[in-house]
């Protein structure tokens, strides 16, 4: 199996405050990977480097093989809007639109064009339960209704990672199981390499394996054979 | 699992034959671990031997299948009173865990990482268990759902524990 993204030695500080010191990790191609570790750890910070959001002090970021922490905001962007994929905490739906068009947005800035992003964005709803919903706003959504419309949103473009940063941390257990067993279901269809950041264990054992952060650095433990 | 009170359990919903008690045992309550046949009939000889059950009728032949068994009124009574009864909660206080990591501190060994092997072996056990449960029913859900919740227990006195080794290790070696 090949690596399909990685961090070597990143570090980085928020002005004074260092939140990595040298974090290493690769993900193989497919694989779903728990980052867990306490409150203020590194892990969200790791995802935002990893994701492009963030560039490293210091270190490599690479997708692929190729380096992207050298690539400028908007080759970035470019990477964020085609490569990726986000789900975070809170859905972070847009208000003014459809959970539809919300879903179809990844698309829509891609230049599909809207006759064909809608349907496509369309057929999310039977897959993850929410058939009916499409017209609906976020307001009119429950939480767990409006993480899986955010989840579609994710996965709609077909990302070769999709980064979840504490997907269910907003959820009852219940509601988030389904949503984690959702998102696996699907990532394991669609062959999506799957970076999740979680501080429950119950959440990172949906994952094939997780690595713990902290004080900015991944403790990478060996697989425990089956 | 008391098998005594869930093989009376079973045979409150109906009188049943050994072989059908064992057959439901196995698929509910079994997990892997199926009741020898043994076990089930001389479960169910000391029930009838107690008055909790009695053999309702036996069918032409021989063997201990042939036997059909009804529960009688103080089997249905303990079963009764098994139920409403709460589980004693337990409070594990002198884990095996527990006394690893006091003597390990004790010893000057690495506790600290003697904890991060737990938790990855807890973390496994848990990604099996999430494994059945997505694959399963409801019943395997409930089932691994139990077992899920308890490890998580587990998981979460794990890291207390090592974020207080420092101050643990200046208790148990003044």
């Amino acid at each position: 199996m090949s690596i399909m993204i990685e961090a070597r030695d990143v570090r980085f500080s928020f002005g004074q405050t260092p939140a990595l010191r040298g974090a290493s990790v690769a993900v193989e191609a497919g694989e779903i990977l728990a980052v867990m570790g306490p409150s203020g750890s590194g892990k969200s910070t790791l995802l935002h480097c990893l994701a492009g959001i963030l560039v490293p002090d210091s270190g490599e970021i690479l997708l692929d093989g190729a380096r992207i922490d050298t690539l400028p905001e908007t080759g970035r962007s470019s990477l964020r809007r085609d490569r990726f994929g986000f789900v975070f905490q809170f859905g972070q739906l847009v208000p003014e639109l459809t959970a539809v068009e919300n879903v179809a947005l990844p698309l829509l800035f891609s230049g599909v064009h809207r006759k064909q992003a809608l349907p496509k964005a369309s057929a999310w709803f039977a897959r993850l339960g929410l058939d009916g919903l499409e017209q609906r706003r976020s307001g009119e959504l429950s939480g767990g209704q409006a993480q899986r419309v955010a989840l579609a949103r994710g996965l709609v473009a077909e990302p070769q990672v999709l980064f979840a940063d504490e997907p269910t941390g907003a959820l009852d257990s219940l509601t988030g199981e389904q949503v984690m067993d959702l998102l696996v279901g699907a990532a394991r269809e669609q062959g999506t390499t799957v970076i999740l950041v979680t501080h429950e264990p119950r959440i990172a054992a949906y994952a094939d394996r997780e690595v713990m952060v902290r004080d900015g650095r991944v403790n990478a433990p060996d697989r425990i054979a089956s | 699992m008391s098998v005594p009170l869930t093989l009376l359990g079973l045979l409150e919903r109906e009188p049943s034959h050994g072989y059908d008690l064992k057959r439901d045992y196995d698929a509910f309550f079994g997990r892997g671990k199926p009741l020898p046949f043994g076990q089930v009939y001389s479960t169910l000889s000391r029930l009838a031997r107690d008055g909790k059950v009695v053999i309702s009728d036996v069918a032409p032949g021989s063997g201990p299948d042939r036997k059909r068994y009804i529960i009688t009124d103080v089997g249905a009574t303990e079963v009764e009173q098994w139920l409403t009864q709460p589980v004693d909660p337990e409070p594990h206080l002198q884990t095996v865990l527990f006394a690893k990591v006091v003597l390990a501190l004790m010893l000057d060994r690495p506790a600290a990482e003697y904890l991060d092997t737990q938790r990855r072996a807890h973390l496994h056990r848990m990604r099996e268990l999430t494994e059945i449960k997505r694959a399963g029913g409801l019943v395997d859900a409930l089932l691994a759902d139990h077992g899920l919740y308890h490890l998580e227990a587990d998981l979460r006195w794990i890291e207390m524990t090592s974020a207080r080794l420092d101050a643990l290790r200046k208790e148990v070696r003044p």
